[in-house]
């Protein structure tokens, strides 16, 4: 998806995977594809999302995708029947958008069972902040709902993608990303870990062939938003990614008779591509796969394209910063929605819709008081930027220290434990 | 799984019980409930779950101008003077099934709840007409008390009211006058742990006994010990529980009475129920990330020792 976006004339506004795309979706030509997907061409390039002022506009891009909107009675739902709070990103909308998630939700009421599935591209040895999003959110959903997880680790796409990576970095790297990911919190009884160079045999190669008969070369460059010009590995990577939402992938977990549905948590920019294994799995004899989709971290300049290409493009914050390096970062980078002077903002107060800070306390702060708090004062200009950043750096400073100390204890044989083939006996338990 | 509103509604009608309905927006306070139907002349209820420290749940639904002090409620139940706290919203989803901000006596109709106290205000009794949500809290169903009785008889609970308002004195010669409505067997929502090195369930609470026992009170307190023992073995299932939340709520009820102790020798004026609680939320995730981390590494360790062990002995064993 990188290769596209070199190709796009708009530079990837958003700071989030690598492989940023200019947003594409397979063409609706068959009259077999299912209705959500348009009549009409939905090649989109992240121009005609942006509202004018250059922010994501998220209303418009989950009318152009066909998925629904996740509204308070569902959230309600989760709640009453995991019996604790919703998470933050439920709560906040973080977590906006979705596809079947009701059906999913119906099936656990009947006491039916689901398995979760998510999973990334190792491309480089440090995380940062968004790339954690899906995996927190995903570990609350296990917790929550008692569910297994399936990981997986795209490192051939990495070693397809990136031109100056050989096989043997791309292993280590996607080892080295396992243990972050474990560091989020998963439980071992109920997480299988894989890496595509390890795990592609047997039944798991099986449904890849039965998802890569089934879509054609055309749609797959679609889907990557590639061209003619790109390596076939990488043109051929798409049911690969699709395979781990067929239950029948993981003969070790998923006994023949007992076949579950699937939940992928996922960023709302994956949309296009789960639709489809969402068109194709019904042809293999399965149940479509659920999507529950979120909202993108926009990038510590703020989501204008024309910032981010301009000023440094290292303006991410990494789960190996240390704080002092977080209060830089924060304090330099962070577009803030204040006024120009300390008057103005005691006058005027803040502009949360570009605010960055503000976004960022969204996504991280947990108390919802606080929250409120803070957005009332600071809209009425009686908190300043600064105090907010500090907030904000205080928040992150101390997420990322528990990841570190978590991520401190996993071991190699940890990762070997996790990634091991073996049965998971109490995994709905 | 839980009672719908409308099954709770169809249950009154069949039991014969008369009450008006009143429809309304989601609402999560009495403040705005009164917005609604506060002018229709009937007495609004404020309805709190409270929890001890043996994990007992009460439901105390009192009119909405009086005033209960935990403090007293506890001691009166004879569970010293810190015993009772708000109940965690886990248990209004998990026990009373029913969305946060909705407590309601009506509740106690699920199986779920059926080892919940209910203490009724003694000032229902005076008013015509009283308020409730039935399971939801869009809607508001009004009745006399005598009704709220028929139909708390027909789930098999014994109404009790109390005047929740009363301070007597609970000390040597006044043993606690509620004591009789603390639940006794083990409730619902407990599980058993099993193969934790560290602590298990059984002996916690046994050195949990509040200070201030009377006669009556430690009858009261054997008897839950010895019923507890009894259906502790009835209930024991043979899996091993391995919940991290489970670890961590029992550190914290570890700890909360110790710390609660000493807070009061220093003589702390704020609430020390939502200091301890406030406390809770903060270090809940540190605590969930290391007992999890824990939880991983002695898997790890066992799946690796097993992985020798096979490789030794080969797969005849």
């Amino acid at each position: 998806m990188e290769v596209g976006a070199q190709r796009e004339a708009t530079q990837p506004m958003l700071v989030v995977q690598e492989e940023t795309p200019p947003v594409v979706g397979v063409r609706a030509k068959d009259t077999e594809h299912e209705t959500e997907a348009a009549a009409v061409e939905l090649v989109v390039t992240q121009s005609e999302v942006l509202a004018p002022e250059g922010r994501m506009d998220y209303d418009k891009l989950v009318d152009l995708f066909g998925c629904q909107r996740i509204d308070a009675a569902l959230v309600h739902r989760i709640a009453r029947l995991t019996s604790r709070p919703p998470h933050r990103f439920l709560r906040r909308g973080v977590f906006f958008a979705h596809r079947d998630f009701n059906s999913v939700l119906d099936l656990h009421e009947a006491g039916e069972k689901f398995y979760l599935f998510t999973g990334m591209e190792p491309s480089s040895e440090a995380l940062h902040l968004s790339h954690l999003i899906p995996f927190m959110f995903t570990k609350y959903l296990q917790d929550a709902f008692k569910v297994p997880v399936v990981i997986q680790l795209c490192d051939d796409a990495s070693f397809l993608r990136n031109n100056n990576l050989t096989v043997a970095e791309c292993k280590r790297l996607a080892r080295e990303n396992a243990k972050d990911i474990i560091a989020c919190g998963f439980d071992i009884q109920r997480t299988f870990i894989f890496t595509n160079i390890s795990y592609t045999r047997g039944a798991f190669y099986e449904n890849i062939l039965e998802v890569a008969k089934r879509v054609t070369c055309e749609d797959s460059i679609g889907i990557i938003g590639g061209s003619q010009e790109d390596n076939i590995g990488i043109v051929g990577f798409p049911p690969v990614e699709a395979a781990p939402s067929l239950p029948s992938s993981f003969p070790h977990l998923f006994p023949r008779n007992d076949q579950p549905r699937c939940l992928i948590p996922c960023a709302i920019y994956r949309d296009p591509f789960f639709r489809m294994i969402r068109d194709v799995a019904p042809k293999i004899g399965f149940q479509k796969p659920s999507l529950i989709e979120s909202k993108i971290l926009p990038a510590l300049q703020g989501e204008e394209s024309s910032k981010m290409s301009a000023s440094n493009p290292n303006s991410a914050i990494y789960v190996t910063d240390s704080p002092k390096q977080i209060k830089t970062m924060v304090n330099k980078y962070a577009f803030s929605g204040g006024q120009s002077s300390v008057e103005l903002h005691r006058k005027l107060g803040a502009n949360l819709d570009v605010d960055v800070p503000i976004k960022y306390l969204e996504f991280f702060l947990e108390d919802d008081d606080e929250f409120e708090h803070i957005k009332k004062e600071y809209k009425d200009g009686r908190m300043l930027t600064g105090e907010v950043k500090q907030r904000l750096i205080a928040a992150i400073s101390e997420m990322v220290s528990r990841h570190q100390r978590a991520r401190a204890q996993v071991t190699e044989e940890m990762v070997d434990a996790f990634m091991e083939l073996r049965p998971l006996p109490n995994m709905f338990g | 799984m839980g009672y719908t509103k409308d099954q709770l509604l169809a249950r009154l009608q069949e039991l014969k019980i008369y009450f008006t309905c009143y429809d309304h927006p989601v609402v999560l306070t009495v403040e705005e409930q009164a917005k609604h139907v506060g002018h229709l002349g009937g007495a609004l209820s404020k309805n709190l779950l409270l929890k001890d420290k043996k994990h007992r749940l009460y439901v105390i639904s009192a009119l909405a101008g009086t005033k209960v002090d935990m403090k007293i409620l506890s001691q009166r139940l004879g569970l010293g003077k810190g015993g009772l706290r708000m109940a965690p919203e886990e248990n209004l989803l998990e026990v009373l099934q029913v969305p946060l901000r909705c407590v309601t006596p009506f509740a106690l109709i699920n199986e779920s709840a059926s080892a919940v106290s209910l203490l009724l205000d003694q000032g229902f009794k005076s008013k015509q007409i009283c308020y409730f949500h039935p399971l939801t809290n869009d809607v508001t169903i009004a009745l006399s008390s005598s009704n709220l009785d028929k139909f708390l008889i027909s789930i098999g609970k014994q109404p009790a009211y109390v005047d929740l308002e009363a301070a007597p004195a609970v000390g040597k010669d006044n043993p606690p006058d509620l004591a009789h409505l603390v639940p006794s067997g083990v409730p619902n929502s407990s599980e058993q742990p099993v193969e934790n090195a560290s602590h298990t369930n059984v002996p916690h609470h046994q050195n949990n006994v509040p200070k201030e026992t009377e006669v009556k009170a430690i009858m009261t307190i054997s008897k839950v010990q010895s019923k507890g023992a009894e259906t502790s073995s009835k209930v024991d299932k043979p899996t091993t529980n391995t919940s991290v939340d489970k670890f961590v709520n029992d550190v914290f009820d570890i700890i909360s009475p110790l710390l609660s102790e000493e807070l009061k020798k220093l003589d702390i004026k704020e609430e020390l129920s939502s200091i301890l609680d406030g406390l809770r939320g903060r270090a809940d995730p540190d605590l969930k990330s290391i007992a999890m981390t824990l939880k991983n590494a002695s898997y790890t360790n066992g799946f690796h020792a097993g992985f020798k062990t096979m490789l030794h002995r080969g797969l005849n064993g």
